[in-house]
C-alpha cells in the first residue's frame, strides 16, 4: 500500500537563540505596572500602616475581645434560631432568584435560537435577546444592599426584605453567568435537536441541560453560599438573620458572641462547599 | 421524501465571504424512498450538501425543494415542523456526555411529541420496549441505560444511527456513518441502516468514505468533487476509472490510509484506518 509522500529532506537548521516572545510579554508586564499605579494611589493602598505599633495595639485588643467565645445556652440557641433563618432566608431568595433567573437564561440565550441554526439570528429574537441582557444588566448591578434599603421602607424590617433584594440581584447574576455556561458549552447535541426538529425547550431539557448540568450546579451552590455571606450583610441593615444579631453585638462591644457567630458562619460556607463537591461528583 | 435541488450552490456559514463555495451550482433530484451514497474526496462538498438538504442552512443560490415545498420561503414555525420530518445524523454524534442512552435514543421522538410527553420522558422514559429494540437493531440493546460517556466511539456513533429509527421522519440525512466503526460493525450498520430506511420506505441520503460500502450498499452513486458534481450514476456503471479520476491526487482515501494532517476530519472520533478495496 502507498502511504503519503514523505517530507522533502531539508538541511539542517541552527536552533533559534531566542524566544520571540519574550519582548511582548515584558512589555505588557511593565504596562500593566504603570497602569496599577495610579489606581494604588486613588485608593490610598498603603498595607503597611496595618503593621505600625499603635494600629497594632488596637487590633489586638479588639481581637483579645474574641476570648473566651461566647457559649451560653441561651445564647447558643438565638444563634441556631438565627443560623436557620439565615439560611431560610438565603434558600428563599436563591429560590426566588432561580425563578427570575430560568426564563430570562432561556429567552437570552443563543444556544437556543432557531433562526441562528442557519446564519444570522432573525431580528425581531435578536432584540428580544438584548433587550432581555439589559434587563438582566439592571436587575445585578443594582447591589443587594440597595434593594435591602428600598425593601426595608416598603415591607418594614424583617427577613422578607432580604429574600427580596437576594431573589432581585441574585437573579440578574444567575441569568448573566447561565447564559454564559450555555453558550460556552459544546451546542453539537442541543443544535442537531433542533435542526431536528425539536423545540426550544426540549432541545434545552435534552441537550443543553445535560451537557451543562455539573457546572450550572455548582455555580448555582457557590451562589447559595454567597447568598448566606449577603444575608449576613443585609442583616446589618436590619433585614433579620444572623447579621443583625452580629450588628448588635458588634455595636454592644460583645466580642466572644462576634466570634461564635463567625465560627457559625465559617462552618455554613464549609458545609456549601462539601455539597457543591458532592453534587458535581454524582453529575460528574 | 422527494428532493430537488437546482442551481443550488452552498456556502458554510463559518468561511469567509471571499472563499469559493463549498457547493458550486448543482441540479440534482431525489425521488421519494430512493436511497443514494454521496462519495468523494474530503473537502468535496459532501457535508456543505447534508446540511443544504437537511435545511441547516439556505443555499446561497439557487432553488430547493424539500417533499415539493421550499423550506426557505415557509414561516419559520412551518419550517421547524419540515425539520421535524427529517432526520439529520451529524459524523460526531450528538449526544450530551451524562445522558442515559435511552434518553438519548428517545430523542429522536421529540419532534412528535409535546413538550410535557418529553418532559414526562425525562423523569420515566416514555417507550423502553421502541429504545431497545432501535438500541438492538444497531446490536447495542445491552447499554439501554448506560451513560453515554461509558460508550465506545464506535458505540456512540451506533447509538446516534439508533436515534434515526425514532425519529418521525421521511428522509434520513446520514453524514459519514461508519467513520468510528470497525469494518464488520461498517458492514452490519449499513445494513440495518438501509433495510430500516426501506421498511419504512424513506428516502436515505448517505455521505460515504467508504467506497465499497457505498457500492455495495446503494443502488446510486452521488460523486462529488471539489464542490461540483463528478458523476451520478447507478452503482454497477460505476467504473474503476472514473474512481481513480474521483480521488485523483487523494489516492490514500481511496486506498484506505489514514487521510494527511491537514485534512483531518472530526475531531471527536478517531476514525479507524480501515482497508479499501474497489471493485
Amino acid at each position: 500500500m502507498e502511504l503519503a509522500p514523505r517530507a522533502p529532506l531539508k538541511a539542517p537548521v541552527t536552533a533559534p537563540d531566542r524566544d520571540p516572545a519574550w519582548l511582548a510579554r515584558v512589555f505588557w508586564l511593565g504596562a500593566s505596572l504603570v497602569l496599577l499605579w495610579p489606581l494604588m494611589v486613588a485608593t490610598e493602598f498603603r498595607p503597611w500602616i496595618l503593621v505600625e505599633p499603635a494600629n497594632l495595639k488596637v487590633t489586638g485588643q479588639f481581637l483579645a475581645t474574641f476570648l473566651p467565645p461566647a457559649h451560653s445556652p441561651e445564647f447558643l440557641a438565638m444563634v441556631a434560631r438565627e443560623s436557620w433563618r439565615t439560611v431560610a432566608i438565603a434558600t428563599a431568595g436563591m429560590t426566588l432568584a432561580l425563578v427570575i433567573a430560568l426564563p430570562l437564561t432561556l429567552l437570552s440565550t443563543r444556544a437556543l435560537s432557531v433562526s441562528a441554526l442557519s446564519g444570522r439570528m432573525a431580528r425581531g429574537p435578536f432584540w428580544l435577546r438584548q433587550a432581555v441582557r439589559g434587563l438582566l444588566i439592571v436587575l445585578r448591578s443594582v447591589p443587594e444592599l440597595v434593594w435591602a434599603l428600598v425593601f426595608v421602607r416598603v415591607v418594614g424590617l424583617g427577613p422578607t426584605s432580604g429574600v427580596l433584594a437576594i431573589a432581585l440581584t441574585y437573579g440578574g447574576m444567575l441569568g448573566k453567568v447561565y447564559g454564559e455556561i450555555l453558550e460556552s458549552g459544546d451546542v453539537h447535541a442541543t443544535q442537531t435537536l433542533l435542526r431536528n426538529g425539536s423545540s426550544r425547550l426540549q432541545a434545552f431539557f435534552f441537550g443543553l441541560l445535560p451537557q451543562n448540568a455539573a457546572e450550572l450546579t455548582s455555580y448555582t451552590v457557590y451562589r447559595w453560599e454567597c447568598a448566606i455571606r449577603s444575608s449576613v450583610v443585609l442583616g446589618f441593615v436590619g433585614a433579620g438573620g444572623l447579621g443583625q444579631e452580629m450588628d448588635n453585638s458588634m455595636k454592644m462591644f460583645h466580642g466572644g458572641e462576634v466570634f461564635t457567630m463567625l465560627a457559625v458562619f465559617v462552618a455554613l460556607v464549609a458545609l456549601a462547599d462539601r455539597v457543591s463537591a458532592g453534587l458535581r461528583k454524582s453529575l460528574g | 421524501m422527494k428532493l430537488e435541488l437546482d442551481g443550488v450552490a452552498a456556502r458554510h456559514p463559518a468561511a469567509r465571504p471571499d472563499a469559493a463555495p463549498a457547493l458550486q451550482p448543482l441540479r440534482l433530484q431525489v425521488a421519494e424512498g430512493e436511497h443514494v451514497a454521496v462519495i468523494g474526496p474530503s473537502g468535496a462538498g459532501k457535508t456543505t450538501l447534508l446540511m443544504v438538504l437537511a435545511c441547516a442552512m439556505p443555499p446561497a443560490a439557487g432553488t430547493l425543494q424539500v417533499g415539493g415545498q421550499n423550506p426557505w420561503v415557509m414561516p419559520r414555525r412551518a419550517l421547524q415542523r419540515l425539520r421535524g420530518r427529517l432526520f439529520l445524523a451529524p459524523q460526531t454524534p450528538p449526544l450530551p456526555p451524562r445522558q442515559r442512552v435511552v434518553t438519548a435514543v428517545l430523542a429522536g421522538r421529540l419532534p412528535s411529541i409535546g413538550l410535557w410527553a418529553s418532559l414526562r420522558s425525562l423523569f420515566y422514559p416514555s417507550d423502553i420496549p421502541a429504545a431497545h429494540a432501535a438500541l438492538e437493531a444497531f446490536d447495542l440493546a445491552d447499554k439501554l441505560f448506560e451513560r453515554v460517556d461509558r460508550l465506545s466511539g464506535g458505540e456512540r456513533q451506533r447509538v446516534g444511527l439508533a436515534r434515526a429509527l425514532l425519529a418521525p421522519a421521511a428522509l434520513w440525512l446520514v453524514d459519514e456513518p461508519l467513520s468510528a466503526l470497525d469494518p464488520t460493525r461498517s458492514r452490519q450498520a449499513m445494513q440495518t441502516l438501509v433495510q430500516q430506511a426501506q421498511a419504512r420506505g424513506v428516502t436515505l441520503v448517505a455521505t460515504l468514505h467508504q467506497v465499497d460500502m457505498a457500492l455495495a450498499h446503494f443502488p446510486r452513486i452521488v460523486a462529488l468533487r471539489d464542490g461540483r458534481l463528478a458523476f451520478d450514476l447507478p452503482a454497477a456503471e460505476v467504473t474503476r476509472d472514473q474512481l481513480e479520476r474521483l480521488y485523483a491526487q487523494h489516492e490514500h482515501e481511496l486506498l484506505g490510509a489514514p487521510a494527511p494532517a491537514d485534512h483531518a476530519a472530526p475531531a471527536a472520533p478517531a476514525p479507524a484506518p480501515v482497508v479499501m478495496h474497489c471493485r
